[in-house]
């Protein structure tokens, strides 16, 4: 009882510094501090954000960006999570993949867009595409260090015990590497929202990016707002989620 | 009640085990010959860098020696041998359970038949109420007769056990060797078992191997003649017993002297 009361009072305590940040906003602006065509106060957002969801604007873009990110995220870190795992056990594995990573992760991504809409054309599958590739690399670093850190002694109990290599897949490098993946994971849910936003500014016709560049072309400042307000709140949202997810498939982390 | 011994025989001959790396070679192992009987509890003491853990760890199939050959009879055994390490060895993210029937798992038990073998394991080693505990969750004690029920569930033909109660306190070391004393008594088991204390090797054992400081030899092999079964506290305060650690000390204290020497060197 008493730590759970804990927990929510720091929970709680986490609100300070947006609330306060929000209130100094509000009060410059309406002592005149700024000009509220260019820059609308929270309240203005929040007028303009009520509006939308009731229109049912908010939620089509917001349900296309998170489709995106959500079949994107699995279609890049399963395979991420594979590769890893083979370049960890198999030598050849790892002197195939290792330089074409190398190569590869310091592109930024964006930098792909062009060519992925030749390839996938100018629906999802090319915003899909763009994800799964910025989440496959941070999501393979991290397993492959996490499945080689693995100690030696959980593998001389395997080999001891009669392990045979799927055991030593399924069982001991996937596990042991799990608390190294979900920190890959969670910088690939944070890489996915940046680079299909970024992507949804120029290919695209729906979507909270889109919604963020078409209201820069009309000079709708609050819309703006809306949609950042509205990529922070789902990557709040998602990582609180991510959290409760890790909570619950790692219970042996210490806590 | 002191079960039938039965178990693995193991005869190992010009066992030599050599490390080379960039800077020249180290011998670990030299002219190692010994032959453990059906149901031995077999000690193996000796300075550290001795090679003892190289030893077990080949005989465990986790090494391979340079030279020399082993033979381990252990017909009729399902499985060979099974090894209690230092640090339990327990993956983490295994209940207690699991850990356990880790053995029995990989060598495709039915799950049923399985279950019953972790529950009775679980038993033996009064572990049955932690069953779905986390190894971080248990005492390092506990872990470790973990890591045991785990090695006696796959009924090997010989444990191997490499200095397995070296990390615990002082009283739990105690309540943990009789326990193995007591499991090994009703089982009858071939053990080797590593250590680098002369008390425990006195207290387990039916004998004592000596190994000197590197490169690893026999320096001796002494007969511990107590009977079973053992009360570990009567006979650790016996006079026989404080004679007989004296006679291995002074076996073992020059080749600890050339261990120190070496490492000062």
């Amino acid at each position: 009882m008493n730590s759970m009361s804990a927990t929510a009072r720091e929970r709680a305590l986490y609100l300070i510094s947006p609330i306060a940040l929000l209130l100094i906003w509000q009060v410059l602006l309406m002592i005149g501090i700024g000009d509220r065509r260019f820059i609308p106060t929270p309240t203005d957002i929040a007028a303009r954000f009520g509006t939308m969801v009731t229109s049912g604007e908010l939620a089509l873009h917001t349900g296309a960006t998170l489709w995106r990110v959500f079949a994107g995220f699995l279609a890049g870190s399963i395979p991420a999570v594979a590769v890893g795992l083979l370049m960890a056990m198999f030598k050849p594995v790892r002197i195939f993949v290792d330089p074409l990573i190398a190569a590869i992760f310091p592109i930024p991504k964006i930098a792909l867009m062009p060519l992925l809409l030749l390839a996938f054309g100018f629906g999802d599958a090319s915003k899909i595409a763009l994800v799964a590739i910025a989440v496959f690399f941070p999501v393979v670093v991290n397993t492959y260090t996490g499945a080689s850190n693995i100690e030696k002694i959980y593998w001389d109990v395997a080999r001891n015990y009669g392990a045979s290599q799927t055991v030593l897949f399924t069982r001991i490098v996937f596990f042991g590497a799990l608390p190294t993946i979900f920190a890959g994971l969670r910088i690939a849910l944070a890489v996915s929202f940046i680079v299909l936003v970024a992507s949804e500014f120029v290919a695209s016709k729906v979507g909270i990016g889109y919604m963020i560049w078409n209201s820069w072309e009309l000079l709708q400042v609050d819309i703006m707002f809306v949609g950042i307000v509205t990529i922070g709140v789902l990557g709040l949202i998602t990582s609180v989620l991510f959290q409760e997810v890790e909570r619950k498939v790692i219970p042996w982390k210490a806590e | 009640m002191t079960a039938e011994r039965r178990g693995a025989a193991v005869e190992i001959a010009a066992l030599r085990k050599e490390y080379v790396s960039g800077a020249g070679s180290v011998i670990a192992l030299s002219n190692i010959d010994l032959s453990v009987s059906p149901g031995e509890f077999l000690c193996i003491v000796g300075p550290s860098g001795c090679g003892k853990s190289t030893l077990l760890r080949i005989l465990a199939g986790l090494d391979t020696q340079t030279s020399g050959t082993i033979n381990v009879d252990a017909a009729g055994w399902p499985v060979q041998n099974a090894m209690v390490f230092q640090d339990s060895g327990l993956f983490p993210w295994m209940s207690v359970t699991a850990n356990v029937g880790f053995g029995l798992m990989t060598r495709g038990v039915p799950a049923a038949e399985a279950a019953e073998r972790v529950e009775a394991a679980l038993k033996l080693v009064g572990l049955t109420k932690f069953r779905n505990h986390y190894p971080h969750q248990l005492s390092g004690g506990m872990r470790q007769r973990s890591a045991i029920a785990r090695a006696f569930v796959t009924d090997p033909g010989m444990l191997l056990m490499d200095e397995p109660f070296a990390a615990l306190d002082a009283q739990n070391r105690v309540i943990l060797q009789a326990e193995l004393v007591r499991i090994w008594e009703q089982t009858g088991k071939t053990v080797i078992y590593v250590t680098h204390s002369i008390e425990e090797a006195l207290l387990l054992g039916d004998r004592t191997v000596v190994m000197t400081a590197q490169p690893g030899r026999i320096k001796q092999i002494i007969d511990v003649p107590f009977p079973h079964p053992r009360n570990l506290m009567t006979l650790s305060a016996s006079a026989e017993f404080g004679r007989m650690k004296l006679d291995i000390w002074r076996v073992l204290e020059d080749e600890v002297m050339r261990a120190r020497a070496e490492e000062e060197r």
